[in-house]
């Protein structure tokens, strides 16, 4: 009884061919409605007109292994720009001979980028493996022990710096910015206050003149004869300003928090260290992942800023290439190349924040 | 269960008193909500405390945990005073359970680890054991079944249940309910007011701020009624319903019976 009326159902209720399929997803997706329509056939067409060329440029009328004076003669890219300055774009003025220990140096890093990716491998273990890390990687960039030659930070650049200045501006900035959003919900007004004051006045500044301030004017108020490195300073003016970004998202993630949250905590006796650190944090972190995250992929961008104050960065090693006659005029295909190193960066990043949203929210929904 | 069984075996004669509370008064602001509150709770000693919304019942026991600031007056539980002196309130927070009309259960954890929580960290059991307290104390609320899952994934009911097996992970000496079962869906206030009987029957102290009558008479010692931050009147249930003093308590009476 129940398989007869279930076959005549299916039956009436099989869907009209245009309803699945490729034209049925056509029609639903890209066709529903005279806008709609429309919208679709003038992007088909500019994809048309943008696509071909732009594939024929890149791809088939290219060139990958010639000299620069070659290059001048042909219509497509000219992507021997790259292979040929690769090593200057990406370590700067870092001692030839010894480029493969940024090199190494790199790997270590996206090595343990790639490990800590998985939440499963967040032990102390993994922490010991950072700091031991940490450690190489500066060992590896300053030389000066186990017959390293020592390698002064002035001859830094390229892609390790980048990576440096956003690495650890970024995580440092992260559990300040938290401290800030803490301090600005503090009942001392002391705390509350000096914290109001840091986060409007970094807010109020652009980066460009941090950077300023940190590289000519910070210097002037130093004693005589004492310099402070001037990446380190670069590095500072990058954290400071970031955190304060970080700390206007947390404070929304922690105003999100219903009342009865602190309450519950408070009445089972957990201090206020604890109330944060175990209930108040972890769910108000979670909210703000997705801004959160918008502003380190801005922060990683904004690290090419360092140019003004005279760092070589990969983006100014990539300028550096075009002012060399020889490859003058070939900067779409350089910039090409820096904008994919940048992208890979950014993408990973966003794609790592929507995995953690993802895990952090298994189970618990509503 | 027998409600006159249950009271007999268990009215305390002796004076040991958990909560002592001496015209305490507590201001909002300019509002003055608790005007002059004289309360005293006996061990195994059972409240419940009726009286209209905004009378000022959730801020008096809110003030018992510190939750809440009083003003003047005193308030002294298991024998500590209530100062501003934060081991003093963190002591006691941990010796009073607290279970909420919205369950305040923390979402980003499961219930087991919900039931850990504080014995790990306020108590500082090891994690084992604080997990052989949850499953024990889950067994007691009929949820033990439970224990993996997330709060949103439990019906109101289980979710108030595993409220109260939360409190009790922290073995307190005394539990207060702020309207445990009014955000609850009719079908499941059954469940926990059974949970909260059960409680009673093992000789918990409680302050319960609840209008569920029938409860009132099955367990409390003394009901109070509150209005406009004064307790109006007290008496033992019989008396209370029966034979209510005040005009007020008369008519608010008249209102929840029907
Ligand atoms: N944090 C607060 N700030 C100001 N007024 C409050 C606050 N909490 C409660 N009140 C007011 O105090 C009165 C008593 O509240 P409450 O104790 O919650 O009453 P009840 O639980 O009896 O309904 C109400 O008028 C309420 O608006
Ligand atoms: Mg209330």
């Amino acid at each position: 009884m129940e398989e007869s009326i279930q076959r005549t159902q299916t039956d009436e209720l099989k869907p009209s061919v245009t309803s699945v399929g490729a034209i049925g997803w056509a029609r639903s997706n890209l066709f529903n409605g005279v806008f709609n329509s429309i919208l679709t056939i003038v992007t088909l067409y500019l994809l048309w007109e943008i696509i071909p060329p732009l594939f024929q440029w890149a791809f088939i009328d290219s060139v990958w292994h010639t000299t620069g004076k070659a290059c001048r003669g042909i219509d497509g890219a000219c992507w021997s720009i790259i292979p040929t300055n690769l090593r200057f774009i990406i370590f700067g003025f870092f001692p030839y001979e010894s480029q493969w220990r940024p090199l190494l140096a790199m790997f270590i890093l996206f090595g343990l980028l790639f490990y800590s990716r998985d939440r499963k491998h967040w032990t102390k273990y993994l922490g010991y493996g950072w700091i031991a890390g940490l450690f190489v990687m500066g060992l590896l960039m300053k030389g000066g022990l186990f017959g390293l030659t020592p390698v002064e930070s002035t001859q830094w650049g390229g892609l390790p710096l980048t990576l440096l200045l956003s690495v650890f501006g970024l995580t440092a900035a992260y559990p300040l910015g938290v401290v800030l959003a803490l301090g600005r919900q503090s009942k001392m007004p002391g705390v509350k206050w000096l914290s109001v004051i840091y986060i409007e006045l970094i807010r109020g500044v652009p980066l460009i003149s941090l950077l300023f301030m940190s590289s000519i004017i910070f210097p002037l108020f130093l004693p005589e004869g004492i310099t402070i490195n001037k990446i380190l300073r670069a590095q500072v003016a990058i954290i400071l300003f970031t955190a304060a970004y970080i700390a206007e998202v947390v404070r929304g993630g922690l105003q999100g928090m219903s009342r009865g949250q602190y309450e519950a905590a408070e009445s089972m006796g957990l201090n206020y260290y604890l109330t944060m650190r175990l209930v108040i944090l972890p769910q108000a972190l979670k909210i703000v992942i997705p801004p959160t995250v918008s502003i380190l992929i801005s922060a990683f961008k904004d690290t090419s800023l360092v140019v003004i104050i005279a760092l070589y960065d990969v983006l100014k090693t990539t300028q550096s290439v075009l002012s060399n006659p020889e490859w003058m005029g070939f900067s779409r295909e350089a910039y090409i190349f820096v904008a994919i190193l940048y992208f890979l960066g950014c993408f990973s990043m966003s794609n790592f924040s929507r995995k953690l949203e993802k895990e952090l929210s298994a189970g618990e929904q509503q | 269960m027998n409600k006159e069984l249950l009271k007999n075996t268990e009215k305390q004669s002796s004076n040991d008193a958990m909560i002592e509370i001496t015209n305490m008064h507590k201001w909002f602001g300019d509002f003055h909500v608790l005007q002059g509150i004289d309360l005293t709770v006996q061990k195994k000693e059972r409240i419940v405390i009726c009286g209209p919304s905004g009378s000022g019942k959730s801020t008096l026991i809110r003030c018992i945990n510190r939750l809440e600031e009083h003003q003047r007056g005193r308030i002294i539980v298991d024998g500590i005073e209530l100062t501003n002196n934060i081991r003093n309130i963190e002591k006691i927070r941990a010796e009073v359970g607290m279970v909420f009309q919205h369950f305040n259960l923390f979402p980003h954890l499961t219930i087991v680890e919900n039931l850990t929580l504080g014995p790990i960290w306020v108590r500082k059991v090891p994690k084992f054991e604080a997990e052989e307290i949850a499953m024990f104390n889950l067994e007691k609320v009929h949820i033990a079944e439970q224990a993996k899952k997330y709060p949103g994934q439990l019906s109101g009911g289980q979710q108030q249940r595993v409220a109260i097996a939360r409190s009790l992970c922290m073995n307190p000496k005394i539990m207060l309910f702020d309207e445990p079962t009014s955000a609850l869906d009719p079908e499941m206030i059954k469940e926990v007011l059974d949970a909260m009987i059960e409680l009673a029957q093992e000789g918990m102290t409680m302050i319960v701020i609840s209008h569920e009558m029938g409860f009132a008479k099955s367990v409390a010692h003394q009901v109070l009624f509150m209005d406009f931050g004064k307790i109006v009147e007290g008496n033992t249930p019989e008396e209370f319903f029966e034979n209510p003093q005040h005009e007020r308590t008369k008519l608010f009476l008249s209102q929840i019976l029907h």
